[in-house]
């Protein structure tokens, strides 16, 4: 609680000052404000209370069970599920994928009824959720084999530019923020677990270098996939 | 603001965080009992855990809504009023007349820079990051020592969009620019960071940061004369998972280099 209560102060801090030294109005609605704010120093008491007892402990077991059984065909399915799953129902991402059907739209790329739109923004959001699970089943791999994250992460960085040059400017905004959309705040807890745990379990991996790292991946692979969506749909 | 209201909205929030919790509960518990097969242990207090993160975020979530999101709106707005910026003389001015050049915006820049920095500071993502890296490293790998750098790295990579908004340059070169900056301090900075520094860049940007970031920006490019805010808006989150990779990897350079400065001294002592 007291931690809480640290990791608000500054942006309490930050809003009063803006609003009675640079703009100089009073503060509306105080009262709401000071519940919203107990409300916030609440919830993340909770959360950081709930994450501790039960998401880093199932993410770790899960990790280690997997990596006990040897089997990594389904330790890859389960990488690939638990990308897929998580981002197609991000509510961050959906926001997003709304947004983008309206840039297209806008742009008389698509169709400027309702039926086009959502269409195009449901084929965003599985075309992300379909690179967070590569993403996830690639870093996985990467894990197991022990493989340094620098030159995927470059790798990637060539093909995002070589996209760039290609992709419609339009798309080309959206396709940069989707990559740091797509990781929500259930998803990270877990996913860092799973990459920590399997790395520990492993002969010869080391934790630090080898456990984090998906989360990179998942954040890079959607803007690829996202410019493709654009270059194949407009 | 009254009672009946407050709950309603909780229990609707609750709904929806239930939600999205279920997915992630079907393929944890599917992959357990049909691939694994093994009893999970301690699945009382993993449960209520669960529980837990549901009710925290629920919480988080609701305050959020009622009071930092809408006067963090609020504020984006006012500062970005182009009225505001050319101060009250111009308030008689006709509004297509002000001309405004980019330095003008210092305010912006700094609100910019701050909300940046502090609400990275209460990113629940960064937070559980933080800590799983402070266990694996040992404690080498100091909690405030990640956040703050990373909040840092979000902060600059914020106030730089928004210059880039209000000047209108195109997003693709900053990005590439920032590559190559990351692509040369991953072959100087320790081995042990690079994976974490990475990751900084994907945690940063969640619940807490997307909306009040993106308030920003379409504010900005609504204001900013020739901006279109579907083209120019976005792209600020971009910036807030770049920059912290650089920044994450700065703070390892720092320590190690200060490390190895301090060690001769303490030999000699």
């Amino acid at each position: 609680m007291l931690g809480s209560i640290r990791d608000l102060a500054p942006i309490i801090a930050v809003i009063v000052f803006f609003q009675l030294v640079i703009i100089q109005q009073p503060l509306p609605n105080v009262l709401e404000l000071l519940v919203g704010v107990l409300f916030v120093l609440l919830g993340l008491t909770f959360f950081i209370h709930g994450l501790e007892q039960g998401l880093f402990p199932i993410g770790e077991t899960m990790a280690h069970a997997f990596a006990k059984k040897g089997s990594v065909f389904w330790l890859l399915v389960f990488a690939f599920a638990l990308g897929f799953g998580t981002t197609v129902a991000e509510p961050a991402l959906i926001a997003v994928a709304a947004e983008a059907a309206e840039v297209a739209a806008s742009g008389n790329m698509i169709a400027a009824d309702e039926a086009a739109k959502a269409s195009y923004a449901s084929g965003l959001r599985f075309t992300v959720a379909l690179s967070v699970g590569l993403a996830i089943v690639l870093g996985v791999f990467r894990i197991l084999k022990g493989w340094p994250i620098q030159y995927l992460i470059i790798g990637g960085y060539v093909l995002v530019v070589i996209l760039t040059l290609f992709a419609p400017v339009e798309i080309i905004g959206i396709a940069y923020d989707s990559g740091g959309v797509t990781t929500s705040t259930i998803t990270v807890p877990l996913v860092t677990a799973l990459g920590v745990g399997l790395a520990s379990s492993i002969k010869g991996r080391n934790p630090m270098i080898d456990g984090f790292g998906l989360i990179a991946l998942a954040s890079l692979t959607p803007m690829m996939f996202v410019m493709v969506y654009g270059m194949v749909m407009l | 603001m009254n009672l009946l209201t407050i709950l309603t909205n909780l229990a609707q929030t609750m709904l929806s965080t239930v939600t999205d919790v279920i997915p992630i509960a079907v393929i944890i518990f599917g992959f357990q009992f049909a691939v694994i097969r093994q009893p999970v242990p301690n699945i009382g207090k993993v449960l209520t855990g669960f529980v837990w993160v549901v009710v925290g975020l629920t919480f988080f979530l609701v305050g959020l809504e009622r009071a930092l999101f809408p006067l963090g709106k609020l504020m984006a707005q006012q500062l970005t009023d182009p009225v505001f910026i050319a101060g009250g003389e111009a308030l008689n001015a006709v509004k297509q007349a002000i001309t405004l050049s980019w330095q003008d915006y210092g305010w912006v820049y700094l609100f910019a820079f701050l909300i940046g920095f502090s609400t990275t500071i209460a990113e629940p993502s960064l937070i559980a990051v933080a800590i799983k890296a402070n266990q694996v490293s040992g404690g080498a790998i100091g909690i405030w020592g990640l956040r703050i750098s990373v909040a840092l790295g979000v902060a600059i990579g914020i106030s730089l969009g928004c210059y880039r908004i209000v000047v209108g340059d195109p997003i693709h070169w900053y990005i590439i620019a920032g590559y190559v900056v990351v692509v040369i301090q991953t072959l100087f900075a320790p081995k042990l960071i690079i994976p974490l520094a990475y990751d900084s860049g994907g945690v940063t940007t969640s619940t807490v940061t997307v909306p009040l970031v993106a308030a920003l920006g379409l504010g900005l490019a609504e204001t900013v004369p020739g901006r279109s805010p579907l083209i120019d808006g976005f792209g600020l989150i971009a910036f807030a998972s770049l920059f912290p990779m650089m920044s994450v990897m700065a703070y390892a350079q720092l320590s190690q280099w200060y490390a190895q400065r301090k060690r001769p001294e303490a030999a000699q002592s």
